[in-house]
């Protein structure tokens, strides 16, 4: 089980800003998915090879070639902000 | 006073000499308009997939056959999410538990002295985007533009154990790692143009300790005089603290150039949380040993041990072959000039004198260089045989360096030619000796440094172009002959 204090800190890792209601939505959401996830633990894997992938595939590589990229005016399309050519962002860093 | 123990593990970030992308086929050729060399797979953009460039595994592998690494045969990457403005997909596709390369050591030498430091780790991942900063630096910006161009280069992170124990010792590790890196090919390690990046873990520790003291993260060490400076000075502030009875925070600090002092950055959104989980877009690698087997054959020689081969080889001091075989093109137009003139401590007082001075003068790499090695073993035998002298030759290798024509030529043509006709040289002598009868006897009177008045006189007589040899032996017979 997951508290609110966890909840909350999971949402600011996605920066996601919650309500005192979604925070409490989400913790009883969140615990059902755990829950249904608990009960992969039942399953006996006794003796099976750990795996990062669900599909049985291996080594799937691309030969190394340029190919055409998308374009300036493409690539700059969904930016909030363009100045000169660039995706414009406010202050990264506090003093 | 107490006496404190350095402790100093760098994290090395390389670019991978690829021609695209380590997921996507765009160009990774630096420069270019801003957002000109993205798609929508380094953008991120939503449905887009990656597919992992196969020679960019080549080269991590053999980055880490050349650090003495390990091969496990099974690798995977892995998304480290964290949001950053240069990062458009808001993660990093990296290694975390299972890296293609790991266990190495790379052994070098700090003033003639044997090191050797361990390699933790050598993983793949993506390169970032470019920030550029509206203030002189990202403290005092208020706001960054961002250019994506080199949002997904492939690049290798190298970590090294804390091994090392001052800033000489990262210094001369990193530029060993530079020089294997470049001489196999995999990187070109241009620091100055961002392929090549180091931060480094710092702590002290009071010396015979075994645990190690609070570490500080320092970023962007971008030149190799940074790399010294910046360690130094942030031992000596570690060094400070404890010594007023303070303690050490762990955190990041940054070099600040403008008032040569780290400072701490305190990221606006910091999260150490990276919640690394497998990318479900890529499947794992099988890496084939044979594979590994035939790469690591196919590795050339290294810097280190080329530099004790030529020593034993030319009889060449461990300074000289440090300086031809930092560079593998340097290293390279040592081996085809000795190839055609055999005498190898002559080629490499040459080509770590006047042609480097030369070089750093143009400013130009080797390759481009248009005096040939033929042509630079061509000029010496002119020189042995005192067709020209040394002095002469320091200019006509100029020559040859600003317009590539062979020696013989430019010789023929500036009327570099060395006088050696003994007739010639004779009747100068003599008038000379004429000339100065005072001085003549002062020399016969055992002032034998003034055989060198007469061999000026002669050089200024043929403006330098008499040979010095042979007016020595010149000079030295006639003087005596007026004795008797």
């Amino acid at each position: 089980m997951i508290n609110k204090n966890e909840v909350k800190r999971v949402a600011n890792l996605a920066r996601l800003r919650l309500s005192e209601e979604e925070t409490t939505q989400y913790q009883q959401d969140l615990n059902q998915i755990l829950q249904a996830a608990d009960k992969l633990k039942l399953v006996d894997t006794e003796g099976i090879e750990p795996t990062a992938h669900a599909i049985p595939l291996r080594n799937v590589l691309r030969l190394d070639m340029t190919s055409e990229s998308l374009g300036i005016d493409q690539v700059l399309k969904n930016g909030p902000e363009i100045t000169k050519g660039y995706f414009r962002v406010p202050r990264i860093m506090e003093e | 006073m107490s006496e404190y123990e350095v402790v100093i593990g760098l994290e090395i970030h390389a670019e991978l000499l690829t021609k695209s992308k380590i997921f996507c086929g765009c160009t990774t050729e630096f420069g270019g308009e801003p957002n000109s060399h993205c798609c929508p797979i380094c953008l991120g953009l939503p449905g887009a997939l990656p597919v992992l460039n196969e020679k960019a595994v080549e080269y991590a592998i053999k980055a880490g056959l050349a650090l003495n690494c390990q091969i496990p045969g099974y690798s995977k990457f892995d998304r480290k999410n964290y949001f950053y403005p240069d990062l458009p997909k808001a993660y990093q596709i990296s290694q975390f538990d299972l890296p293609v390369c790991v266990q190495g050591r790379v052994d070098y030498e700090l003033e003639e002295m044997q090191q050797s430091t361990g390699i933790t780790r050598v993983h793949m991942e993506e390169e970032a985007g470019k920030s550029v900063h509206s203030g002189d630096n990202i403290l005092g910006s208020d706001f960054s533009l961002m250019d994506y161009n080199r949002t997904g280069i492939p690049l290798i992170e190298i970590v090294t154990e804390p091994d090392l124990r001052s800033a000489a010792e990262a210094k001369a590790f990193l530029e060993q790692l530079k020089s294997i890196l470049q001489y196999i090919k995999v990187s070109d390690c241009k620091m100055e143009e961002g392929s090549l990046r180091c931060d480094a873990n710092v702590s002290l520790r009071l010396k015979g300790t075994k645990e190690f003291g609070t570490k500080v993260e320092i970023k962007n060490l971008n030149s190799f005089r940074a790399v010294e400076r910046v360690l130094e000075y942030e031992i000596r502030r570690q060094r400070q603290v404890y010594e007023q009875g303070g303690s050490i925070v762990q955190e990041t600090r940054t070099w600040d150039d403008s008032r040569m002092i780290t400072v701490s950055m305190r990221s606006k959104e910091e999260s150490h949380d990276y919640r690394y989980f497998p990318e479900p877009d890529l499947v794992p690698l099988e890496i084939d040993l044979n594979w590994v087997r035939s790469l690591k054959e196919g590795l050339p020689e290294l810097p280190l041990a080329k530099k004790h081969r030529l020593m034993e080889q030319y009889d060449l001091s461990s300074m000289d072959a440090d300086q031809l075989t930092t560079d593998q093109e340097m290293a390279s137009y040592f081996e085809r000039t000795v190839a055609s003139y055999t005498n190898g401590k002559v080629v490499s007082n040459w080509l770590t004198g006047d042609f480097s001075r030369l070089l750093n003068t143009s400013g130009l790499e080797i390759s481009k260089v248009k005096v040939t090695p033929q042509q630079l073993a061509e000029l010496l035998r002119l020189i042995d045989e005192g067709i020209i002298s040394g002095k002469q030759g320091k200019d006509v290798l100029t020559e040859m360096f600003c317009s590539g024509t062979a020696p013989e030529q430019i010789i023929k043509d500036k009327g570099f030619e060395q006088i050696s006709d003994s007739k010639a040289l004779e009747q100068i002598s003599a008038d000379i000796i004429a000339a100065n009868p005072q001085i003549v006897q002062r020399y016969q009177d055992g002032e034998d440094r003034l055989l060198g008045f007469f061999v000026g006189q002669v050089m200024k007589e043929t403006k330098g172009k008499a040979n010095p040899g042979l007016v020595n032996a010149l000079l030295r017979e006639k003087l005596k002959a007026t004795d008797s």
